[in-house]
């Protein structure tokens, strides 16, 4: 098995769509694929997102419409579950688990060094747009915390010179395909 | 000649640098040429040794680990394509280590040994069994092996399953009928549902397969959390090949019926592993719980008499099936029989997977596995059975992991998490945690819960700064009963006790003190 080889971090950098990257043709494509499904709608806001990147607020009234559901029912659903969002995020999106076992090995002092060395909080994007920095409640990997994500890749047993290592990687090879 | 090696491909391998290994590795044996068979295997669940590489020897599998990506030039001069025992990360055959013979790894059998996606090695290693027993089975037939196993639902409510797939196969048969897997596993150190699902996919869609054909539906649904992405790329990848071989389809097994199933991604909301709260978010919608009557058995998903079960449950039913229901009661004790998959993480020296019979105390599983704390510090609470269960201080240690013992500390066994925490923790920043968490995740359903976990916090902030303490105590207490008595599910009825364990067991947390610095 090689399940990993889509999952280099410099992969997903080029692969991210900038900002406004979508048409409403697109969003209509992605639904019309999905929307035979029963319970389609989660299918179609993952398609959404992992094509353009975030679930851009243009796209309520097209999935309303194809769905035959009101625009309060598919903006509800988008706003329940973290997972979507409704803007694009930075080049690389870094979550970092904020729960128990990760709290056990030192989680909450990473998530403050985190905050500190990209000067952002929670939800928030780097001023150089490099990093979007969200909270994760568990990433699975809890024996070998504190564990971050940084695209598709999950990371464990990161100290804080562990992730300045990594933030340094990362923003090289960003600048080398530039 | 060729050599074969196995390099793990689960989350926690890959977390730790596994594929770098396997990179470094194919370099070094181009560069020896030797010819590499490179199996990527799943983990055996022996974290602390991960990434674990195995070479195949005349003398059988020997391990090495944990090695590190930058050791691997080093290993392979010291004899690693050989399997030359000469090395500090040497382990012999890993099948031996205390870790392993000391569990009774009835569903977790194969993990670590086979190439989760490869079909042939699963049938090889007793796959499919269970499940060619249960094709020849009448309905009834099935849901009586499953009852005669005595498993309890392995997701935390521990219902006897049953009983469950009774209710759901009395339902008129003339009607669509689904089965819907919850692997929503998002309680903090839980990970065996990840390990099914990744390490030994088939395992879960055989036991699925034969829920369907007890009960009578057609169609399953996988619900696997957006966090854990490489489990729905093996389960799709597994799915497409089962149906190839007839395991999956319109003929299962040539008994002629039908069974598909279909990996359903959730969204990041804790909540959607409440079973009412999953339906509905596969049904399209916000995640918020319904009341209960009617059962999901009854009215389900689409409203269709519905079999939900927990990974780790239906896991369970290929060996049921192919042993039979009763090899599986042998183990346990009391009514909580088979085995339990505990998942040791947190602060602990020997985290992973441990599968053993209900019944062994919690010290053995933190002393004996465990080996201690990871920071070397002496521990000092436990939680056992995810965020909603409470902290257990060391004079509880010695319960027997069994529901009924659990339940009459008023704490549970959940999922099976087990997270340790040494002497450094500051329990009155847990409880607050617990309230926090509790806020961010409520589906907003009832106000016990969606207002409570935001006073909860403020309440308890007041108490750590001091702030007339005795008189918000009280009022922390009454918080808590009113989220116990006046929530509709867990999330709220549950949260109070992690922070009632921290009142009751650790309440010098809650005074305004300095504790030790964090290592």
């Amino acid at each position: 098995m090689h399940m990993s080889e889509t999952a280099d971090p410099k992969a997903a950098v080029m692969s991210m769509p900038v900002a406004g990257d979508w048409s409403p043709e697109i969003i209509r494509q992605e639904v019309a694929a999905l929307q035979h499904k029963p319970g389609a709608l989660l299918p179609i806001l993952h398609a959404i997102q992992d094509r353009v990147g975030y679930v851009p607020e243009g796209a309520v009234p097209i999935i309303a419409e194809m769905l035959q559901q009101t625009r309060a029912d598919i903006h509800g659903v988008i706003s329940f579950y973290h997972h979507f969002r409704t803007h694009p995020s930075g080049s690389n999106l870094l979550e970092v688990c904020r729960a128990e076992a990760c709290q056990a090995r030192g989680g909450r002092a990473l998530e403050r060094h985190v905050q500190e060395r990209l000067s952002v909080g929670y939800h928030d994007t780097t001023a150089d747009n490099e990093f979007t920095l969200v909270p994760v409640y568990c990433l699975g990997n809890c024996a070998c915390g504190p564990s971050i994500r940084v695209n598709n890749d999950i990371i464990g047993r990161v100290t804080p010179q562990k992730f300045d290592q990594l933030v340094d990687t990362l923003t090289t090879s960003v600048l080398q395909l530039k | 000649m060729t050599t074969t090696i196995y390099v793990p491909c689960d989350t926690t391998a890959l977390s730790l640098g596994a594929d770098r290994v396997a990179q470094k590795l194919q370099q070094a044996a181009a560069q020896k040429n030797i010819e590499l068979h490179l199996v990527r295997n799943g983990s055996r669940g022996l974290f602390w040794l991960e990434p674990l590489v195995e070479v195949q020897t005349p003398y059988g599998r020997v391990a090495y680990g944990p090695v590190e990506p930058e050791q691997v030039d080093e290993l392979v001069a010291a004899g690693l394509f050989d399997g030359n025992p000469e090395h500090p990360l040497f382990l012999g055959d890993i099948s031996q280590h205390s870790y392993l013979q000391q569990q009774q790894r009835l569903t977790f059998a194969r993990i670590g040994i086979t190439d989760p996606i490869c079909i042939e090695d699963y049938i090889a290693h007793g796959g499919f069994v269970g499940l060619k027993k249960a094709a020849a089975l009448t309905l009834q037939g099935i849901v009586d092996e499953v009852k005669a196993s005595g498993l309890r639902g392995r997701g935390g409510a521990a219902f006897p399953a049953g009983i469950k797939w009774q209710t759901v196969l009395d339902e008129p048969q003339n009607q669509q009928k689904y089965v819907v897997c919850n692997a929503d596993e998002g309680d903090s150190g839980t990970f065996a549902d990840r390990l099914v699902m990744e390490c030994d996919p088939y395992m879960l869609i055989e036991g699925m397969t034969i829920a369907g054909l007890a009960v009578g539906a057609t169609l399953g649904f996988i619900y696997v959390r957006s966090e854990y992405l490489l489990s729905q790329k093996m389960l799709d990848e597994a799915i497409r090949r089962a149906e190839v071989l007839g395991y999956l389809g319109d003929n299962v097994c040539g008994n002629g019926r039908s069974f598909r199933l279909e990996v359903r991604l959730g969204a990041g909301a804790y909540i959607c592993g409440e079973e009412t709260s999953l339906l509905e978010s596969l049904e399209g919608k916000r995640g918020l719980v319904r009341s209960k009557p009617p059962l999901p058995a009854i009215k389900g998903l689409f409203g269709q008499p519905t079999v939900v079960n927990n990974v780790l449950s239906l896991a369970a039913v290929p060996y049921i099936m192919a042993h039979g229901g009763k090899a599986y009661a042998d183990y346990g004790m009391g009514r909580s029989l088979g085995t339990l998959p505990i998942q040791l993480a947190g602060n602990i020296k020997h985290g992973g997977l441990i599968e053993i019979a209900f019944g062994a105390s919690l010290r053995k599983v933190l002393e004996d596995f465990g080996g201690g704390t990871f920071t070397g510090r002496p521990m000092r609470a436990v939680q056992v059975g995810g965020p909603l269960m409470a902290y257990l201080p060391e004079s509880q240690w010695d319960t027997p992991m069994d529901y009924e013992a659990f339940a009459k500390l008023g704490a549970g066994i959940g999922h099976g998490g087990v997270v340790a925490f040494d002497d450094t923790v500051d329990m009155g920043e847990q409880a607050r945690f617990a309230m926090e968490f509790c806020a961010v995740e409520s589906c907003g359903k009832c106000t016990p819960c969606r207002i409570g976990s935001v006073r909860g916090v403020e309440v308890i902030d007041r108490i750590r700064a001091g702030t007339n303490r005795d008189n918000n105590l009280v009022l922390l207490q009454e918080l808590c009963e009113t989220m116990v008595d006046g929530s509709l599910c867990a999330m709220g009825g549950m949260t109070p006790f992690p922070v009632q364990s921290v009142m009751k067991h650790f309440p010098e947390d809650l005074m305004a003190r300095s504790r030790p610095v964090e290592a």
